[in-house]
C-alpha cells in the first residue's frame, strides 16, 4: 500500500466515562500531545459501544476506530468491559474476515491514571492508520470528498 | 427544531492560546438550530453563568452547548446554571475543547479546526437530547443484616443506635458466630466471650433490633430503598415465646450421641440443645436429624419435662415477608475442609486438629473445661507442632486457596504463647512460610511469643505427619537452617485457610451482588467504596468481603452501618435519569438485556397490545427499574431490535456525534 | 414418509389434539414448497406436501401462531428443532400451545443444485432409495440424492430432533465431523485482499430484498432496527457500496451466539449469496475462543455474547493470529 505523506486519517475514539475519558483528560492536563485528528466520543461504559457505531463511523469516512475502556476487572459497572471485550473480539474478527484491514479497529484499556498511555496509544494508532492510508473498503461512497 | 445556544469559553489563555475562540463561535453559529453563539473569558465564572442564563431566557433556548473544559470538571456546574434559568439540566452538552483539544495541540489552526468539529458533535447531540427528570423512590427505613456474627452484631447495633429498625437473620440457633467459639483474642489476650457476650445481650435488649435466629433468607426482590425479603424461619420445634432457656430438656433428652458442632465435634450434645450457655436467644432447638420423637414418634421426654409447655413437635417452617431499605451481608467465613490435606494425617489421628478445634480445647467452656488434653487419650501433650498456611497461599487452586487467610499468623502466635504460658513444660514449634504481622501491636505480640515464651519458629513447611505408637512423627524442612527436621509430636495443629461461608454464593445470586472467584463479595471500589457492593443498597460487613481479624471486622461493620444510616436517613432517593429505557412496542421479550444487566434492573411482564383487526396480542416485554439501573448500557447492545436505549446516550445521539465527527 | 406425516397431521386434527397444522404446501412450482396452515382433513389431503424440497424451517411461524387460540401441530426437522428450542429459550414461542412432531431427516434437496448438474426442465422428482428419479422435458433422468443436497445438508451438523412431543422415524445423532467450517477456513487462509474481493463479489449482488432476514428464525424482532427510523440506520435499499456490507455485518452480529446455523438465509437468497458463511464465522470464533456452543441445543446455557469469563482473550487476538482467529 502506498504511503501518502499528506494524508491525515480521521480517527474516532470511543472512551468510557470513568476510566479512559478521564485518562484522555489527564493526557491533556499533562500536556501530552497526540494528533488532532483523534476525536473522542464519550460513552458511559465500553459496553455501550454498539458495533453499529463503528460501522457507521467507517461508512461516514472514518479511517480508524478505537475503543478505550477501564481495564478488565476495574469496570465502574463491574462487568461492562467483559461484554465489550467479547463483542469487539468477534466484530473485529468478522471485519477481518470480510477483508477489511484489521489494523483499523482496536481496543485499548486505559485507566484514569494512564494519561501517558492514552497519548502514546493514540499516537501509535494514528501512525498505523496513516500507513494504511485512506479507508477505501468501508467508506460510504456518497460521502467521498 | 431545537433553539441552541453555543458558549465558547477561553478559560483565560488555557483554551484561547491554542484555539481561536472567536472563529469557533462564528463557525458554530452557522450550524442548524444555533440561534446564538458567543465566547467569553470564563464561562464558569459568575458573570459567565449569568451570560448563559440571560441567553436562555432571551432567546428561548431549548438546548445549550458549552465549549469548555472536560465535562468531568464543569458539566454539573453548567447543568445547574441551565436549571436555574428554567432549562432542563439534561439539555446541556459540553464540548471538551480544553483537556482534549487546546492542551494537547500546539498549532492554533489545528486546535481551532478540532474545536469546531467537537462543537459540531455536541450540537448534533443536543439536537436529539430530550429533557430528563430524575426520578424519586421512597426509602423503607429498616435494615436487614444477614449473619449474626460479630460483624452483623456490630452493624446492627450501630444502625439501631441511629434510631433505625434492624433485623438480623442468623441461620444458626444463636447469634455470636465464630467469635463465640474463640477463647482469647490477639494481641491483648482478653477473653472473647467477655467482650462478645455483652454485645449479644445488647442486641437482644435493643428494642430496635429483631433477631430471626435459625432462619435463612429465602428470596430477595426489589432494589435500593425498597427491598422485599422473604425469610424462612426454620422449625426448631420449640415455641420461642414460651421457652425460658432453663435447659432441663437438654439434660433429660435420652439421645446423647449427637456431635456437638459448637465444639466442632470434639464432644457430643443432646438432640435438643442450646448451643452454649450465653446463647442469644437462649432457646432450645430440637435437632430433627437425631430426635427420635420426630423420627419415629417415640420418646417425648423433653415435652414431658418442659414446665413452660414450649415443646411443639408439629412446628413447621415459617415464611416471613418484610420490607427493607438496605441489606448488609455479614455471612462470615469457615475454615476450609482438611480432606485434601491428608499429608498432615488429619483424618487418621484425632490428635491432629485445626486451629479452631484447638481454640475449643483451650477454652474454659470447651469440651475439656479448658485443660489442654490430647483428644485421643486425654493426656497432657508435651510437644506441639503448629503448621501455618494450610491451604492458604497455594499455587494450585485445586487444593487450597491462592490468597493469604490473614488471621492465622496471629492466632497461631497466640496459641503458641498461651500454651507455653499455661504449660511451660511443653515444647512448641511453629512452621511458617512468612510471619505476617501488619497490625497495631501485632509484631510486638509475635516477638513476645518468640523471645519471651521461647516458641520455636521454624521457616519451612511440614512435609508429612505420620501417626506412630501414639506419637505423631513430623517431617519438616528448616529452610534457614538448611536441614530436615524430625519431631515426635503429641499434637499437630493446622492453621486451616478460611473461605467464605457456603451460603454466600446463593445469597449473592439473590441479591445480584457480585463475587470474586473465591466467593468473597466484591466491593463497589476496592479503595474508595470498600463496604458497599456494586449493587446499590447492598453493603458488606466482615469476612464475607475478605479475610479479616476482629478489630478490622468491627471497623468495617461500623463503616457499613454508617453507609446504611446515610441511606436510611433519606426519605427519597434521587435516581440518575441517564438510564436504560425499553420501547415496549419493539421489545421481543427475549431476555437478552436481562442476561447482561449487572444490577438485575430489568424485569419482564406479559402485556396486552392491540393487534390487527381488533385483536389483542399478549407480548412479553422488558421494563427497566430506573432506581436500580446505573446506566452502563450493556443491555442496549445486547438488544437486537434496538428497543432498549440509553437515555442521555441514545443510539441516535451517539450516531449523530459520529456523523458530525466524520463529516 | 410423506404419507406418514400427512396421516399424522389428519390424526392430530381429528382427535382434537390441535386445531391447526403447520406444514408445507406446493408453491408456484412443485419444488418450491412453502409453509402452510391446514385446518381440515380435506385441505391436508389436497394440498399438504412433503418431499425432498420441504426445506423451509417452520419454527419461526410459531411466534405468531402459538399466540393464537388453540393448539397447533408443527413438523420439525432436526435443524428446525434447534431454531425452535432457541426461540423457546428466548420466550418467543408459547410451548404449551404447540404440538411438536419431530421428523427424521437425511437431507433436503435443491433444484438449483440439480440445475447446476446440467439437468434442466425438471417436472417431477421422486425419491428412490439413494437416488432421485427426475422426470424432465428431455426424458427421465436419475441423480444420486447426495448430489442434489442443499449445502447445509451436505454439511449437516445434527440429525437429532432436540424437542418433540412425538417422532416420525428414528431420531438421529449429532454429527461432530460435519466439515461445515471448511469454507470459512478456506477464506481465512486467503489474504485480506482476496477475502475483500470475494465478499465484494458476493455482497455487491445483494438487492436488499430482506429475504434472509425475513426467513431467519433468529431475526425475529418485533421490529427490525433496519426498519426503525429512530435507530438511525434504517435503510430501505442499498444506497452505496457499503450499505449491504453494513446490513449483513449487523445482521450477523445480532444473531451471533443465537444463530443455530439452520442455513435458511442462504437457501432463500435470490442472489445465491453464501450468507451462512458470516454466521458460521461467528460460530467458529465462538467455539474456538469461548468453548463449543450450539445455539438451541438446550434451554439453560447463556449465549456466549451474553456471557464472559474474566480471562477471556483480548480483541488483539485478531491481529496476533491473523485471519484465523
Amino acid at each position: 500500500m502506498q504511503v501518502n505523506e499528506t494524508f491525515t486519517p480521521t480517527i474516532v475514539a470511543f472512551c468510557c466515562n470513568w476510566c479512559s475519558y478521564a485518562g484522555a483528560d489527564l493526557s491533556g492536563t499533562n500536556r501530552l500531545n497526540y494528533p488532532a485528528n483523534v476525536k473522542i466520543i464519550r460513552i458511559p461504559c465500553s459496553c455501550r459501544l454498539n458495533p453499529m457505531f463503528i460501522l457507521r463511523a467507517f461508512q461516514r469516512g472514518a479511517d480508524g476506530v478505537i475503543l478505550c475502556g477501564c481495564h478488565p476487572g476495574d469496570c465502574h459497572y463491574t462487568t461492562g468491559n467483559y461484554y465489550a471485550r467479547r463483542r469487539m473480539t468477534l466484530l473485529f474478527s468478522m471485519l477481518d474476515f470480510l477483508g477489511i484491514e484489521k489494523e483499523r479497529t482496536r481496543v485499548e484499556w486505559v485507566s484514569a491514571a494512564e494519561g501517558a498511555k492514552f497519548a502514546a496509544t493514540m499516537n501509535e494508532f494514528v501512525d498505523t492508520v496513516t500507513k494504511l492510508g485512506k479507508n477505501k473498503r468501508l467508506e460510504d461512497l456518497r460521502c467521498a470528498k | 427544531m431545537q433553539r441552541i445556544g453555543v458558549f465558547v469559553c477561553w478559560c483565560g489563555s488555557n483554551i484561547a492560546a491554542t484555539v481561536d475562540v472567536e472563529a469557533v463561535a462564528n463557525a458554530l453559529a452557522m450550524e442548524p438550530g444555533v440561534v446564538i453563539s458567543t465566547n467569553y473569558q470564563y464561562m464558569c465564572s459568575q458573570a459567565g453563568q449569568e451570560m448563559i442564563q440571560n441567553a436562555i431566557r432571551e432567546h428561548k433556548l431549548t438546548g445549550i452547548v458549552v465549549c469548555s473544559c472536560s465535562p468531568r470538571m464543569h458539566e454539573a456546574t453548567f447543568r445547574k446554571t441551565a436549571q436555574q434559568a428554567g432549562l432542563n439540566p439534561y439539555m446541556v452538552e459540553i464540548a471538551n475543547i480544553r483537556e482534549q483539544c487546546s492542551w494537547v495541540h500546539k498549532d492554533k489552526l489545528t486546535g481551532t479546526e478540532k474545536a469546531i468539529i467537537l462543537g459540531r458533535a455536541a450540537i448534533a447531540k443536543v439536537h436529539l437530547n430530550a429533557p430528563l427528570t430524575a426520578g424519586q423512590s421512597p426509602v423503607t427505613k429498616r435494615a436487614l443484616v444477614i449473619g449474626g456474627g460479630i460483624a452483623g452484631i456490630q452493624t446492627a447495633l450501630d444502625i439501631a443506635d441511629a434510631g433505625f429498625e434492624v433485623d438480623i437473620v442468623e441461620k444458626k440457633p444463636t447469634i455470636g458466630g465464630k467469635m463465640s467459639q474463640i477463647d482469647k483474642t490477639f494481641p491483648t489476650l482478653d477473653c472473647a466471650a467477655c467482650i462478645l457476650t455483652p454485645k449479644m445481650v445488647d442486641v437482644a435488649q435493643n428494642e430496635k433490633i429483631k433477631i430471626y435466629s435459625y432462619s435463612e433468607v429465602e428470596a430477595v426482590k426489589g432494589f435500593v430503598g425498597n427491598f422485599h425479603v422473604t425469610i424462612r424461619k426454620k422449625a426448631r420445634y420449640v415455641d420461642e415465646t414460651k421457652c425460658t432457656g432453663c435447659g432441663l430438656c437438654t439434660e433429660k433428652c435420652p439421645q446423647k450421641k449427637v456431635p456437638n458442632e459448637f465444639n466442632l465435634g470434639l464432644d457430643t450434645r443432646r438432640a435438643i440443645y442450646i448451643p452454649f450457655a450465653q446463647a442469644i436467644p437462649k432457646v432450645a432447638t430440637i435437632d430433627a436429624d437425631y430426635c427420635s420423637m420426630l423420627k419415629s414418634g417415640k420418646c417425648g421426654v423433653c415435652s414431658k419435662v418442659c414446665t413452660a409447655g414450649a415443646i411443639d413437635y408439629k412446628q413447621t417452617d415459617q415464611l416471613i415477608e418484610q420490607e427493607y431499605g438496605a441489606i448488609v451481608v455479614a455471612t462470615g467465613f469457615n475454615p476450609i475442609s482438611m480432606d485434601k490435606f491428608d499429608e498432615f494425617a488429619y483424618s487418621k489421628s484425632p490428635d491432629v486438629v485445626t486451629s479452631l478445634e484447638y481454640e475449643r480445647l483451650m477454652n474454659a467452656a470447651g469440651p475439656t473445661g479448658g485443660t489442654l488434653l490430647r483428644p485421643s487419650d486425654k493426656t497432657h501433650p508435651h510437644t506441639i507442632v503448629f503448621v501455618q498456611c494450610v491451604g492458604s497461599r497455594c499455587d494450585s487452586s485445586e487444593k487450597g486457596k491462592s490468597y493469604c487467610s490473614k488471621i492465622c499468623c496471629m492466632y497461631t502466635a497466640k496459641h503458641a504463647m498461651l500454651t507455653r504460658e499455661k504449660y511451660p513444660d511443653t515444647e512448641v514449634y511453629v512452621f511458617y512460610i512468612d510471619v505476617r504481622t501488619p497490625g497495631k501491636n501485632f509484631d510486638e505480640f509475635y516477638r513476645r511469643a518468640v523471645e519471651d515464651y521461647d516458641v520455636h519458629y521454624v521457616k519451612g513447611m511440614v512435609g508429612k505427619v505420620t501417626p506412630e505408637n501414639g506419637k505423631l512423627k513430623v517431617q519438616a524442612s528448616d529452610l534457614l537452617g538448611g536441614r530436615q527436621m524430625h519431631i515426635d509430636a503429641d499434637m499437630v495443629v493446622l492453621a486451616a485457610a478460611i473461605e467464605p461461608d457456603k451460603s454466600a454464593r446463593p445469597l449473592a445470586t439473590m441479591l445480584t451482588a457480585s463475587m470474586d472467584t473465591n466467593d468473597f463479595f466484591t466491593e463497589a471500589h476496592p479503595k474508595l467504596r470498600p463496604v458497599e457492593s456494586p449493587t446499590a443498597g447492598i453493603f458488606l460487613s466482615g469476612a464475607c468481603q475478605g479475610p479479616k481479624d476482629i478489630p478490622e471486622t468491627v471497623a468495617q461493620a461500623g463503616a457499613a452501618a454508617s453507609k446504611v444510616i446515610g441511606l436510611l436517613a433519606k426519605d427519597n432517593l434521587t435516581c440518575n435519569p441517564c438510564v436504560a429505557k425499553s420501547d415496549e412496542m419493539m421489545c421481543n421479550g427475549c431476555s437478552a438485556c436481562e442476561k447482561v444487566c449487572p444490577y438485575g434492573a430489568i424485569t419482564y411482564m406479559d402485556k396486552e397490545f392491540r393487534g390487527p383487526n381488533r385483536t389483542t396480542l399478549i407480548r412479553r416485554v422488558a421494563s427497566v427499574n430506573p432506581a436500580v439501573c446505573q446506566g452502563c448500557g450493556a443491555c442496549t447492545v445486547a438488544c437486537p431490535s434496538g428497543a432498549m436505549d440509553l437515555q442521555g446516550f441514545s443510539n441516535s445521539q451517539i450516531m449523530a456525534e459520529v456523523d458530525a465527527i466524520c463529516k | 414418509m410423506r404419507e406418514m406425516i400427512k396421516a399424522k397431521a389428519i390424526e392430530l386434527l381429528e382427535n382434537g389434539t390441535v386445531n391447526r397444522v403447520l406444514g408445507w404446501k406446493a408453491g408456484e412450482f412443485f419444488y418450491d414448497l412453502t409453509p402452510g396452515i391446514f385446518t381440515s382433513r380435506e385441505e391436508i389431503e389436497e394440498t399438504f406436501e412433503y418431499s425432498v424440497f420441504s426445506a423451509a424451517n417452520l419454527s419461526k411461524y410459531l411466534i405468531a401462531e402459538s399466540r393464537k387460540e388453540g393448539k397447533i401441530a408443527v413438523f420439525l426437522k432436526p435443524c428446525d428443532s434447534y431454531s425452535f428450542q432457541q426461540l423457546l429459550k428466548e420466550h418467543r414461542i408459547w410451548r404449551d400451545r404447540v404440538y411438536v412432531v419431530g421428523i427424521a431427516c437425511d437431507g433436503m434437496c435443491s433444484m438449483d443444485v440439480i440445475r447446476d448438474k446440467g439437468i434442466t426442465g425438471v417436472t417431477a422428482v421422486e425419491e428412490d432409495g439413494e437416488n432421485l428419479k427426475l422426470t424432465t422435458l428431455y426424458g427421465d433422468k436419475t441423480i444420486a440424492k447426495a448430489d442434489a443436497l442443499l449445502e447445509r445438508c451436505v454439511h449437516c451438523k445434527s440429525r437429532k430432533v432436540v424437542v418433540f412431543d412425538e417422532m416420525i422415524g428414528e431420531n438421529g445423532e449429532e454429527i461432530p465431523d460435519s466439515h461445515r467450517f471448511d469454507m470459512v477456513e478456506k477464506l481465512e487462509a486467503m489474504t485480506p485482499e482476496e477475502r475483500f474481493a470475494f465478499w465484494r463479489g458476493e455482497l455487491s449482488r445483494c438487492i436488499r430484498c430482506n429475504a434472509c432476514r425475513n426467513v431467519c428464525p433468529a431475526c425475529s424482532c418485533e421490529k427490525c432496527v433496519f426498519d426503525n427510523d429512530k435507530s438511525g440506520i434504517a435503510q430501505k435499499a442499498a444506497a452505496s457500496d457499503f450499505e449491504e456490507n453494513n446490513f449483513h455485518i449487523i445482521r450477523a452480529f445480532h444473531v451471533a451466539s443465537r444463530c443455530t446455523d439452520c442455513g435458511e438465509c442462504s437457501r432463500v437468497c435470490p442472489q445465491n449469496i453464501p450468507l451462512h458463511l458470516l454466521n458460521r464465522k461467528f460460530i467458529r470464533d465462538i467455539n474456538e475462543l469461548y468453548g463449543e456452543y450450539q445455539a438451541g441445543s438446550d434451554m439453560d446455557t447463556k449465549p456466549p455474547l451474553m456471557n464472559f469469563t474474566t480471562d477471556d482473550c483480548e480483541p488483539s487476538v485478531v491481529y496476533e493470529r491473523g485471519g484465523k482467529v
